[in-house]
């Protein structure tokens, strides 16, 4: 059943409400059309406890991601898929959780109506990591209009008055990249900083992501930022023939062990694990 | 032909890169306009510019061909320049311009190796470190310029993703930009890119424009070159624009991005771009190898948009029997992206597009020693 605007999950508010209620945010990733039956790792994502989920539209010239998602696109391209079928079998699955596209610009230029496109297939969050937030003028009013968040991203290099700018336009949350690099790089623990500048900016939530690869360095990035993006690691398990119930409990193992350290801190500090 | 207004030529260009890339990207526009302000900085390119690598080139009459046309028919010989091509125009000023940001190693893309070769070169010259990203097929299909940039002191860095073609060696440039831009400068080789790239591009390429309106007695009708990203073309454009010349740009057959193409957004730069209806990017493919890339310089497109310079193809077909026909009647060869123009002169000449009696300027952009495997196949 395809959802109207009027049904869609808001995926700030949404997010904002897990993160007060004291929820280290879980978000993965997964490469549209990665396989025939590619929407049920969705579910399998959503049934193992994911706050949301990034949905990759795979494009021939990935700029921001590294080997394993450029291979993850290749295969899909490699299997003929379009937007415009991938938002098709979106739209015919529930999943419960906000579900986040994540693409390029210039899939995202090849049509006036591209977010009210996603609207209506129950996409209600949008990531282009080749869209500065000074060239994000005409796609922040679009979004808006349709009713879907675009997300703006923050990285190491970013200066403290881009930081300011990118907290203020950016929707949904804020995506902070951990390390310099693509997707899939090393996990630097040094991202933490990023993310503690970019909370003291806002209280939108704020997820840190690139190179989260063990649920060691989930745990340790969900003590700087109010969650994390999980991608490459997730996708070298498809990659590898991992089925949606395989990863549903990869994802599992993620899940528990944020709520546990969240448990953990708790006990130590004995103060609620709140933002202050 | 002025300086881009915030990064844009019209519609197109921009900055359209990763957000961790944006303060590189300011950094080298703050360090070139402030360079290229700088007596010093212009006087000590200029001074390696002629020292260096040969300028100023030869403007040569091509008196046979001329007979043979009907037009008067001028040679700007970037083929004599270091290196053997215009390349090298760039990369010394891009490398001076790293050495004086502090970096000590230059990262390029190249497709043919002429860029990659370039920059090595400008690399040993300076004493930078030099890594050149270069697809898998053009490894193998360019074997002798591989070899060169190793011998050069160049890494030579494989790029096995996607079609393995110097659209994704761009591609893998600009990721691993990424990861060193503490130390490195991208030495990005043509007119495209984010901003400052096809400005700053432009602006060290005009010394060919610049030099061949000095070199010609009065203004050709006609200023002719071969666009792939489209530098030789920006700066051989550069010197006329404020002339009454006809500018032409000619692009191959197989990456016509103005011809066939539209509007769309790849490698930090708005242009036009050859994609298909969904809006995945097409592979290119030319004879040329310099000339198999998708998209275009975004000054290319605002230039066709508004009626400066016109733009046309031609076809593999074509280009051989221009080199063969440069090579007979004035003992030049010339690189297979160069005979493009060279071939559109020849098809036009004595039509309405090129009238008899015209006086038309072609920019040579490279020699055609790389080339002569290729044309060893096709003979």
């Amino acid at each position: 059943m395809t959802l109207s605007v009027g049904d869609n999950v808001n995926v700030e508010e949404h997010l904002r409400r897990r993160r007060d209620e004291g929820r280290p945010l879980l978000v993965p990733y997964l490469t549209g059309g990665i396989s025939a039956d590619w929407t049920r790792y969705l579910t399998e994502y959503a049934r193992a406890g994911a706050d949301a989920i990034e949905i990759g539209l795979p494009f021939s010239d990935p700029i921001l991601d590294g080997p394993v998602i450029q291979e993850a696109s290749d295969r899909a391209l490699r299997r003929g898929v379009t937007v415009r079928d991938l938002l098709a079998e979106v739209a015919a699955v529930d999943v419960g959780v906000p579900l986040i596209a994540m693409t390029y610009y210039n899939l995202v230029a090849q049509s006036p109506d591209f977010c009210r496109g996603l609207a209506a297939a129950g996409i209600t969050g949008l990531i282009v990591p080749d869209l500065p937030v000074d060239e994000a003028a005409p796609l922040v009013a679009a979004a808006e209009a349709a009713g879907v968040a675009l997300t703006l991203l923050a990285a190491p290099s970013t200066p403290a008055d881009r930081l300011a700018e990118i907290a203020r336009v950016s929707r949904g949350f804020v995506y902070t990249v951990s390390v310099m690099g693509t997707t899939g790089t090393e996990f630097a623990e040094s991202g933490g900083r990023i993310a503690a500048s970019v909370r003291a900016l806002t209280d939108r939530p704020v997820l840190l992501a690139f190179g989260i690869s063990t649920t060691g360095h989930a745990v340790t990035a969900a003590g700087h930022a109010d969650g994390v993006v999980i991608g490459a690691a997730l996708m070298r398990r498809i990659l590898d023939g991992g089925t949606p119930e395989q990863l549903g409990d990869v994802l599992a193992s993620f899940r528990r062990a944020l709520d546990d350290s969240v448990m953990t801190r708790e006990q130590g500090s004995r103060v609620p694990a709140d933002r202050s | 032909m002025r300086e881009p207004q915030n990064g844009r030529f019209g519609d197109y260009g921009g900055r359209f890169v990763p957000e961790s890339l944006i303060p590189a990207c300011a950094a080298v526009e703050s360090a070139f306009r402030e360079a290229w302000g700088d007596p010093e900085f212009r006087s000590e390119l200029k001074r390696l510019l002629a020292v260096y690598a040969g300028r100023p080139t030869a403007l040569t009459p091509a008196l046979r061909l001329s007979a043979e046309l009907g037009v008067t028919v001028l040679l700007k010989r970037e083929d004599l320049a270091h290196t053997g091509s215009h390349k090298i125009n760039n990369v010394l000023g891009q490398a001076l311009l790293a050495k004086r940001m502090g970096k000590t190693r230059l990262l390029a893309e190249t497709g043919a190796g002429q860029h990659g070769v370039a920059t090595a070169t400008a690399a040993a010259l300076l004493g930078l470190d030099a890594t050149v990203f270069m697809g898998e097929v053009d490894i193998e299909r360019q074997a002798l310029n591989v070899f060169r940039m190793r011998m050069l002191g160049a890494e030579v860095v494989p790029v096995t993703g996607g079609t393995r073609t110097l659209k994704d060696a761009t591609s893998e440039a600009m990721r691993q930009w990424v990861t060193c831009v503490d130390h490195a400068h991208y030495c990005l080789g043509s007119v495209m890119g984010p901003h400052p790239y096809p400005w700053m591009v432009r602006e060290f390429q005009r010394v060919i424009g610049d030099e061949a309106r000095e070199q010609c007695a009065g203004t050709p009708d006609y200023v002719v070159a071969c666009v792939g990203g489209g530098s030789n073309a920006a700066g051989t454009f550069a010197g006329f624009a404020d002339t009454g010349a006809t500018l032409v740009g000619v692009e191959a057959e197989g990456g016509a991005a103005i011809a066939f193409g539209r509007a769309g957004v790849l490698h930090g730069f708005r242009s036009y771009l050859l994609q298909d209806e969904f809006g995945q990017v097409s592979e290119a493919h030319s004879i040329a190898p310099g000339l198999d890339y998708p998209g275009i310089g975004p000054e290319h497109a605002h230039l066709n948009d508004i009626g400066r310079a016109r733009y046309t193809v031609v076809s593999d077909d074509e280009v051989v029997p221009a080199v063969h026909r440069l090579a007979r009647t004035e003992g030049i060869l010339c690189a297979l992206e160069s005979a493009h123009a060279i071939a559109w002169v020849i098809r036009a000449a004595g039509t309405g597009e090129l009238p008899a009696g015209s006086t038309v300027l072609v920019t040579v952009s490279g020699r055609g020693d790389k080339d002569m495997a290729t044309l060893m196949g096709a003979a």
